[in-house]
């Protein structure tokens, strides 16, 4: 009977195997981070100081001040009265509900992580549209990352650097970069490979062609994978307050474990309203400045 | 003739992952798609060799996918061979490392592209200097000659425009403009004009001949249109397959194409068209040399024709016939030949092309003196050899 027992239950591995396969694992790993977390959680002190002087700047300066800055910045990126009206509009309407200093907390975080995914997210971009074996080399890893539940690899985020605002932007920026790389490789490829090789025999170098050619004529595509980053980071914001990170996920988080509706739907309409400011924002910028390219660019 | 500006030896290009090992097979003799099957590997040029002389039009004609794009983007290397020598007024491209290819590229050609290849972010005027600011020259110097360029083509007034507000036969104009604007001494043309509708295309091909008089560049012209190579040309590749099957002036491609495949291409040519009277003339046979009307008319009884061409050593006078020659001998066979011994026959320039002349030659009975600017005669053009030229190859 034993020998056919396969057919009917799945021939697995032995029990004590697995679970020493699982304690060698975490155990190295808690070895790891025991004698390297302090090295990197030093490595990310400068992130930490400028995450914290943002979010002390935001939460000190007067709120009517933090309004005219913030609309200030959407008139120059947009040129829209009506868009800037929503924007004075949306803050208003948060501060009145008393959630301020949440929503800055949480504009500073996302600010800190949308800045970070550009940082980084366009160079690797850049290399994957340089060589297909890079594609093929990063394209898997950025299936992971947008798949993986986030839960998961925020333990070892946790275990390294503890609970705080650095492992929540790590989180976050694991989570929101790969619209960011996708978007610049796609949109780097799609560049005219007629006006690319006019640039060529014109005897533009590597750098000229990347910078007067590629990346211009990507922008369009490059600006729509930054959209979609900010929009995944500030979803990302309600499972970031889980460790530790402050700001309008953490009042959603105490309002799930304690059945306080009102609570959740406010804050959650407070990130929504993030939500659309970043988007059209950033979408009307982008439409602004390349209202010339419409007819050309694949054509 | 002087050195060549730009020579090609035994040039191949083979697309694929392995492409030396198939060059002997291409050598070998098998056809395209045999190695294609076999190999999976493209050929794309088999065995070139051309020289192209300083200051002429150059063109390469074939159908499409006969490897004409892939032969003029060897010229500044954005295509390295397989196997061959490109040489460059003395220098071997291949020798040069990427920073002297850029340097070459930048001052030595320039390229025209079919579907135009403008930046689209930059304005009329900055697509035009582009080749300069790629130079890094200042900007003030760089854009005051990209708009004279502009003016040149035609285009003044829309420095501020940007390409997409265009219409095609004025964005080729800035494509033509910012080839120009880097005085490059080499013109690469890949069908320039073909995106082009009839008219507009007429009107640039006008435009080059015209910019061409005055620069005197050389220009590497790629067309599959015959008609335009023929009327561009100083000399004319033919390709097929990525193979040289005929290289000429346009005369000889057209009256003796040396296979099919070029004989098909020029069957269709409106060659009247495209031929001109120096061609298709035949050697003034009967020159009357002598001035009295006695000896004129001597001379003239040697010749098979009751017609002859009077030349004095100012040149060509004009066409006395047999006839009146007898009538006037009766009256005094000293007096010299006169203006009014003259037949009311117009003579043609050897320049013009036959469609113009046509009407002139079918309404005289005799050939038609040919006279060149300076007044010599240079032959003759009778209603027979036009029936023969315009008859196609197989008369010949
Ligand atoms: N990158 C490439 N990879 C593989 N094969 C290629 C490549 N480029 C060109 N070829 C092959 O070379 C041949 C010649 O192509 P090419 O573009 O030079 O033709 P063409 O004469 O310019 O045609 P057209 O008039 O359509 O522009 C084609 O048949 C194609 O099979
Ligand atoms: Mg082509």
């Amino acid at each position: 009977m034993s020998d056919a027992s396969w057919l009917t239950k799945f021939p697995q591995m032995d029990r004590s195997d697995l679970l020493s396969i699982k304690k060698t694992l975490d155990g190295g790993f808690r070895e790891f981070s025991r004698s390297y977390g302090d090295y990197i959680e030093s490595f990310f002190d400068p992130l930490l100081y400028f995450l914290v002087w943002l979010e002390k700047l935001l939460l000190q300066s007067p709120w009517w001040l933090v309004i005219i800055v913030v609309t200030a910045i959407v008139f120059s990126a947009t040129r829209s009265w009506k868009l800037c009206l929503s924007v004075v509009f949306a803050f208003l309407v948060i501060g009145y509900f008393g959630m301020w200093d949440n929503t800055m907390r949480t504009l500073s975080i996302i600010t800190v992580c949308t800045l970070l995914s550009i940082a980084l997210g366009i160079p690797i971009g850049i290399l994957m549209a340089r060589s297909d074996r890079m594609q093929s080399f990063v394209t898997p890893i950025l299936d992971i990352m947008q798949t993986m539940p986030a839960f998961v690899y925020l333990i070892p985020v946790v275990m390294l650097l503890g609970i705080g605002k650095v492992p929540g932007v790590i989180a976050v920026i694991i989570y929101a970069i790969p619209p960011v790389i996708r978007l610049t490789n796609l949109g780097i490829r799609l560049v005219d490979k007629e006006v690319l090789e006019a640039a060529t025999a014109f005897g533009a170098s590597r750098s000229q062609r990347l910078w007067g050619v590629q990346l211009p004529l990507a922008m369009p595509t490059i600006m729509a994978g930054i959209n979609q980053t900010i929009m995944m980071a500030l979803a990302m914001v309600v499972i970031a307050s889980m460790i530790g990170v402050k700001g309008l996920g953490q009042p959603v988080l105490k309002s799930i474990t304690n059945q306080y509706f009102t609570l959740g739907l406010f804050n959650g309409l407070a990130i929504v309203a993030l939500a659309i400011i970043f988007d059209r924002v950033s979408q009307a910028y982008a439409k602004r400045s390349q209202r010339h390219m419409g007819g050309n660019q694949h054509g | 003739m002087a050195d060549p500006l730009i020579q090609i030896e035994g040039l191949y290009k083979i697309f694929g992952d392995d492409p030396l090992s198939v060059v002997p097979l291409v050598k070998e003799g098998k056809s395209k798609d045999d190695i294609l099957a076999e190999t999976g590997h493209a050929v794309g040029l088999k065995d070139i060799n051309l020289s192209i002389h300083r200051g002429k039009i150059y063109v390469i004609m074939g159908l499409s996918g006969s490897g004409k794009s892939t032969l003029i983007r060897h010229f500044n290397r954005l295509i390295d061979p397989t196997q061959g020598r490109i040489m460059v007024d003395g220098v071997d491209v291949m020798t040069l490392s990427q920073d002297e290819l850029e340097q070459f590229r930048r001052h030595k050609m320039s390229m025209v592209f079919q579907r135009f290849g403008l930046m689209p972010h930059h304005t009329v005027l900055e697509n035009v200097a582009y080749g300069l600011t790629i130079q890094k020259v200042e900007k003030t110097a760089r854009e005051k000659k990209a708009t004279e360029w502009l003016e040149t083509v035609g285009l003044g007034g829309y420095e501020k425009q940007y390409p997409s507000q265009l219409s095609g036969g004025q964005q080729q104009r800035v494509g033509l403009a910012r080839a120009l604007c880097t005085d490059a001494e080499i013109l690469l043309m890949d069908e320039a004009f073909s995106a082009l509708d009839p008219l507009i295309r007429s009107e640039m091909q006008d435009q080059l001949i015209e910019l061409q008089e005055k620069l005197h560049k050389t220009i590497i012209f790629i067309t599959h249109d015959l008609d335009e190579a023929l009327r561009l040309g100083d000399r004319i590749a033919i390709l097929k397959d990525g193979e040289l099957v005929q290289e000429g002036a346009p005369e000889e491609i057209l009256l003796s194409p040396k296979t099919d495949y070029v004989e098909a291409f020029v069957k269709d040519v409106n060659r009247a068209r495209a031929l001109t009277v120096e061609t298709v003339m035949k050697p003034a046979a009967c020159r009357i040399t002598e001035t009295t009307i006695g000896k004129a008319l001597e001379q003239m009884k040697t010749f098979s024709g009751d017609y002859g061409y009077h030349i004095s050593d100012d040149g060509y006078q004009g066409i006395i016939l047999q006839e009146t020659l007898e009538t006037a001998v009766k009256e005094d066979a000293n007096t010299e030949i006169c203006e009014k011994q003259y037949e009311d026959v117009s003579s043609i320039s050897p320049e013009s092309v036959i469609e113009e002349v046509i009407p002139e030659t079918l309404d005289t009975e005799y050939p038609l003196p040919v006279v060149n600017e300076e007044g010599d005669l240079q032959g003759q053009l009778s209603r027979a050899s036009l029936a023969q030229v315009l008859g196609g190859p197989h008369s010949i």
